[in-house]
């Protein structure tokens, strides 16, 4: 039996105004958003199928590069469990990933940034969690980059995630940080986070343990989604 | 003292910035080869049942100008109301129709489009049937947690005078913010504004 997802914390994520990060002001809505409980709407929510995967999706070192061609950077790994609030590892589902390259210039027509594109890398790159939750992918370290807000905001090095779950309600997005980062006490975007607690949860430790030696270090990023309530009483009150 | 609860904290959200196109359309945002095409391009995938709606839109920010940068999912029920989803247990759905997809505003004007089929009914957690409408996800840069939202359509009044979360709001007079225009047949349009007297009814769900 289920009893639907477990409420969003709204005081953990960040608000949808949060002035310092400017492009917050004009997009951010003003009024409080309705609360209901999750329905069949919200508790289905779109799956794909491993076979949806080409064989270099998960590598963005080669997915974009021609002949033997490889992206410049430092070779990583990104590996981690995707769980719910009940620490239940979510399967089957996928993860879409994107970044700048190791420059920290983005492959897009309304980037603008002087550091030159790499012809080896394209950006994006996508996987799916494993029957237990878990996912890898290999790609570069990404650059920092300067973004315009204040006249001198620098995006700490990060990678942006999309993950989706077993539900529509659990579908999010959001960026993973490289420890040691001093950047990331100096982000605007970061900062929209309210606690410490919280960006700390987005930032992946270095992992020697699963480094590949003379090849590619490796980062563990664990991300959370909603959890979904079980209880064998479910008792929903009349017109809630 | 008491026992832990150890139960985890959900990962924070954080916006999906100007880029999301890069990840999530990329062949929209001239990637290409990398993957054959991008995801939620198609709802529909053959011959499908119901009828064959267009749904266009746009996102405002408060000063009323549409976003040129925003990605919008929609995630609908087929014609008899089933999802295509494992999640989905009250039968099969139409197999031609994937219930989920996703677009990008338009680079200059912001307009974003879906092809699919008009949506049934589905219940409510205690059994009232709620009237036909399509979810939609919201994010782009400046959004820092992305935003739920629904379509309803202007040719269901008795269903949406009945409708259990429409009938929710408090102010009643935002409840035209979730209902399409529709500007030919079959042909449903809907504007999101994000801010200002007309500011649409988000969900926290
Ligand atoms: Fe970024």
């Amino acid at each position: 039996m289920t009893n639907g997802y477990v409420n969003r914390d709204r005081r953990w994520h960040p608000a949808a105004l949060t002035p310092d990060y400017k492009t917050s002001v004009a997009r951010g809505p003003r009024q409080a958003p309705l609360s209901f409980p999750t329905t069949l709407v919200e508790e289905t929510g779109p799956v794909f199928g491993h076979e949806m995967l080409g064989r270099h999706d998960n590598d963005l070192i080669v997915n974009f590069a021609t002949g033997d061609g490889m992206a410049i950077g430092p070779r990583i790994i990104v590996h981690g469990q995707l769980r719910d609030e009940f620490g239940r590892g979510v399967p089957n589902t996928l993860i879409e990933v994107w970044q700048a390259n190791a420059g920290g210039r983005y492959r897009h027509k309304k980037e603008s940034y002087l550091a030159p594109l790499d012809p080896n890398f394209g950006g994006c790159g996508r996987c799916m969690t494993d029957a237990q939750g878990f996912y890898e992918f290999r790609t570069i370290m990404p650059g920092p980059y300067p973004w315009p807000n204040t006249m001198n905001d620098w995006r700490p090095a990060h990678i942006h995630f999309s993950i989706f779950g077993q539900a529509f309600a659990q579908r999010l997005i959001t960026q993973m940080y490289f420890e040691g980062d001093p950047l990331i006490w100096r982000c605007p975007i970061v900062d929209t986070i309210p606690t410490r607690e919280g960006i700390e949860s987005l930032v992946a430790p270095l992992d020697m343990a699963r480094t590949v030696p003379m090849d590619a270090r490796a980062y563990k990023f664990d991300i959370t989604l909603r959890g979904r309530r079980q209880t064998l009483f479910e008792n929903r009150m009349e017109g809630l | 003292m008491v026992q832990p609860l150890d139960h985890l904290k959900e990962s924070p959200s954080q916006t999906a910035g100007p880029y999301v196109h890069i990840g999530c359309t990329p062949n929209f945002s001239g990637i290409t080869g990398v993957y054959p095409q991008d995801l939620g391009h198609e709802m529909i995938t053959g011959e499908v049942s119901g009828t064959p709606i267009r749904i266009t839109g746009r996102v405002l920010d408060g000063t009323g100008t549409p976003l040129r940068d925003a990605m919008i999912e929609i995630w609908q029920p087929d014609a008899a109301g089933l999802f295509n989803s494992p999640a989905e247990t009250r039968g099969r759905a139409d197999p031609n129709f994937t219930s989920w997809g996703r677009a990008a505003s338009d680079m200059v004007t912001g307009e974003f489009a879906f092809d699919t089929v008009k949506p049934g009914a589905v219940p409510y957690v205690d059994g009232r049937l709620q009237a036909p409408h399509v979810t939609l996800w919201i994010v782009a840069r400046g959004i820092n947690l992305g935003l739920h939202t629904r379509m309803y359509f202007p040719d269901e009044d008795a269903a949406n005078a009945a409708d259990p979360i429409l009938t929710r709001i408090e102010h009643q007079n935002r409840v035209r913010t979730l209902i399409a225009e529709t500007p030919g047949k079959g042909h449903y349009h809907f504007d999101i504004h994000l801010q200002g007297p007309t500011e649409t009814v988000f969900f926290d769900i």
